[in-house]
């Protein structure tokens, strides 16, 4: 990149007027507002679903006040109680880090749906390396089966980047695949090398001093200060490193990037490693702060429940923060909602999926309520499907 | 013949290959109706993929769309069994109600794919995202609505059987085991059978055909001859989510009368063929070969089909061309 020598004092920061503060509450409001409006509609879908979906239970009264019972339920339960807050900060640590995952991966123009793979294996490998360091010292057990899971992740990531690079296998195939690959590789571990003896069903033993202290409460563990570093540390990668530069280049225009001199191949592969390397974290916390150890039925919709944060946080970390705690919010509600208003707890996706979809069809929603000035639900993923039936990337 | 044979299996390495070859033959027969049957859900969304992309649009929502389908299938069949009876219509065990069910689950895919043509196709929106949103969307409304009527123990309206050739025919030597592969199935796999010959004939061979591939190719080519680009797209696009509705609906009209929580996806549908390749009871090989099995993880066999796909992907085994048009929302010119 070139340097340009900028003549001193000429861009002083603009003083904060009341012409500035209105253009800052303009463009704050630009940004938000629409993934607040399709919180709010896709809220109003899900009371439609749950007064609806008495219908078909035979025998089964409807009851018009279910929503509003449903809702407070899920309120307070991710929000009402310290515990309850506590619990909902937990469950929102794997999406920060899947959602810097899926976000990373949006802003290079690559689509990785694999979050869900990369962090089974991030879980597995933690797993086996703290099993293994179990009764080390907690200062090299820890840190090296957190490694051991972002390196697992980074190399579930590396397969499809790769494959892309060199013969343009589309990644949203070749993850999907290696999503289901994970499952058996867990099965396959778990059961055999990892298997405890004297256990009735396959079960890994537990990770001892390996796993992540806990800081706040009965459950909150150290991984929410990680997450904290994570999301600086890709903002910092993002908008204040040349490397950074390169991912958004080459995401927002490919061909642009290969004449400015940078190399997309290599850049899709560094960028499907590193989102590799975020979503095998995100597996590494959960089983070192939350699980301890591993079944071979481990299973987990962080994969899934990413690409919503990052989508809805607009791929920026900041917004990928505050996505991520509406989704652990509705995750650690869910399970009181079911036990004080009987609705099962998959509403949640339902209500993610409603939200995602009126993301996508912002152009719709701002015709139909006169938005203007409002920036488009999901700025930065025009290039996934576009390089879909394309040649492999120069 | 024996002492042919017992030589080429003999051979150091090359013996494997011959044995595993033997092995295949001799047990296709066996589960070659079995075979078909598994590969009926995964041939209609193949279909349906097909149809989406040769017309220009991506579809990763089938996995959903299939999900929903089966879901409708088996509950409409368990809401209309009471009013309707299940007295049967004669050939495969139909009664009414699977027919209600069946056109239910049909209705019910097309509507989701409406959903996803009208968000790649009008809206312009990402197509792999709007595939994305009906996979999770599916997964949820099913896995919901499957716990709310969990607690009534709903029964289902039953499943198409099979038609069964009398036994001398499917004992001929030789050539028995095609026909008790072909003929004893139920109604959705002929279905798949007749659809998969009509499918390759229209495709390449028919107005419909030239028109959906012109548009997935070079749609602004196909507006210049006259072609409506956004009807035919969309058009193709609800009648592909016919074609993975009917998958989704086999699965539990035709396989098994009850519904799973993403029963389509990796684990469960893996789960309910691994289940079918036990039922049938074929005996896995002996010999060298057995020893060498035997010896790799169970799981691997279950990761297969994925690695699979992967190797062909990646262009082992040529490079498979998308239309070019594929996934490239169409916008038609101004008109001054």
């Amino acid at each position: 990149m070139i340097e340009v020598e900028l003549p001193p004092g000429r861009f002083r920061p603009p003083e904060l007027t009341r012409d500035s503060l209105r253009h800052l509450l303009r463009r704050t409001w630009a940004s938000v507002a629409l993934p607040f409006i399709s919180i709010l509609l896709a809220l109003v879908v899900g009371a439609i679903v749950i007064v609806l979906s008495q219908l078909i239970v035979p025998g089964r009264r409807v009851d018009l006040t279910l929503p509003l019972a449903a809702y407070a339920a899920l309120f307070q339960g991710a929000l009402g109680s310290f515990d309850g807050l506590v619990r909902t900060l937990v469950a929102s640590t794997p999406l920060v880090f899947g959602g810097l995952s899926v976000g990373l991966a949006f802003r290079a123009g690559l689509f990785n749906i694999g979050a869900q793979g990369q962090f089974l294996l991030g879980a597995l490998a933690a797993v086996w390396v703290g099993v293994m360091l179990r009764d080390a010292s907690p200062f090299i057990a820890l840190p090296a089966a957190l490694a051991a899971g972002m390196l697992a992740g980074a190399a579930w990531g590396f397969i499809p980047g790769f494959l892309k690079a060199v013969s343009g296998a589309h990644e949203v195939v070749t993850t999907i695949m290696l999503n289901y690959t994970a499952v058996s590789v867990i099965a396959w571990a778990v059961s055999e090398p990892l298997d405890q003896p004297g256990s009735a069903s396959p079960i890994t033993a537990t990770v001892e001093n390996a796993g992540l202290p806990i800081l706040i409460g009965r459950t909150g563990h150290a991984g929410i200060l990680l997450a904290i570093v994570a999301v600086v540390v890709v903002w910092w990668l993002l908008f204040k490193t040349t490397r950074g530069f390169e991912i958004r280049t080459v995401g927002a225009n490919p061909d642009a990037a290969r004449y400015a001199g940078m190399r997309p191949r290599f850049i899709t592969v560094l960028t499907m490693a590193m989102a590799g390397a975020l979503a095998g974290l995100a597996g590494a916390v959960v089983l070192l702060g939350v699980t301890r150890y591993m079944t071979a039925s481990f299973g987990t919709t962080v994969g899934f429940d990413s690409i919503a944060v990052a989508l809805l946080g607009r791929s920026h970390p900041v917004g990928i923060v505050f996505a991520a705690l509406l989704f652990g919010a509705m995750r650690s509600g869910a399970p009181l909602m079911q036990i004080q208003a009987g609705i099962p707890a998959e509403l949640v996706d339902v209500l993610q999926a409603m939200i995602l979809l009126f993301l996508v069809a912002n152009a719709v929603i701002r015709r139909v309520l006169k938005l203007r000035g409002v920036e488009a639900g999901l700025g930065t993923t025009e290039t996934i499907t576009r390089t879909y039936g394309a040649e492999a990337v120069r | 013949m024996e002492a042919l044979i017992e030589l080429l299996y003999s051979i150091p390495v090359l013996g494997l290959v011959f044995q595993f070859g033997g092995y295949v033959v001799g047990i296709v027969p066996a589960i070659a109706p079995s075979m078909l049957r598994a590969a009926t859900p995964i041939a209609f969304a193949a279909l349906c993929g097909v149809l989406c992309e040769r017309s220009g649009v991506v579809n990763i929502g089938i996995e959903g769309i299939m999900l929903i389908a089966a879901f409708t299938g088996w509950y409409v069949g368990v809401l209309v069994v009471p009013l309707l009876g299940t007295s049967s219509l004669g050939v495969f065990g139909i009664n009414a109600a699977m027919i209600v069910a069946l056109a239910a689950a049909l209705v019910v895919g097309m509507l989701i794919s409406l959903l996803h043509a009208w968000l790649s196709i009008t809206v312009r929106a990402d197509q792999i995202i709007s595939g994305t949103i009906i996979n999770i969307a599916a997964f949820g409304v099913t896995s919901y609505l499957l716990n709310l009527i969990a607690a009534t123990s709903p029964r289902g309206a039953g499943v198409f059987t099979q038609l069964e050739l009398p036994q001398a025919v499917t004992d001929l030597p030789l050539v028995g085991w095609v026909f008790s592969m072909f003929v004893n199935q139920g109604p959705i796999t002929f279905s798949l059978l007749f659809i998969v010959l009509v499918f390759q004939v229209l495709l390449f061979r028919s107005r419909w055909g030239l028109r959906t591939r012109a548009v997935g190719e070079h749609p602004r080519a196909a507006e210049t001859v006259g072609i409506d680009v956004i009807w035919v797209r969309y058009r193709n696009v609800v009648i592909a989510g016919a074609l993975a509705a009917l998958g989704g609906a086999y699965l539990t009209m035709e396989g098994i009368n009850s519904f799973q929580f993403g029963m389509t996806a990796g684990r469960g549908f893996i789960a309910s063929s691994q289940a079918l390749g036990r039922s049938i009871g074929f005996s896995p090989p002996s010999g060298q070969l057995g020893d060498l099995l035997a010896l790799l993880p169970g799981q691997l066999f279950d990761a297969l089909p994925y690695l699979v796909t992967i190797v062909v992907l990646a262009g082992v085994i040529g490079r498979s061309i998308p239309p070019a048009a594929d996934g490239q929302p169409y916008e038609r010119e101004a008109t001054t």
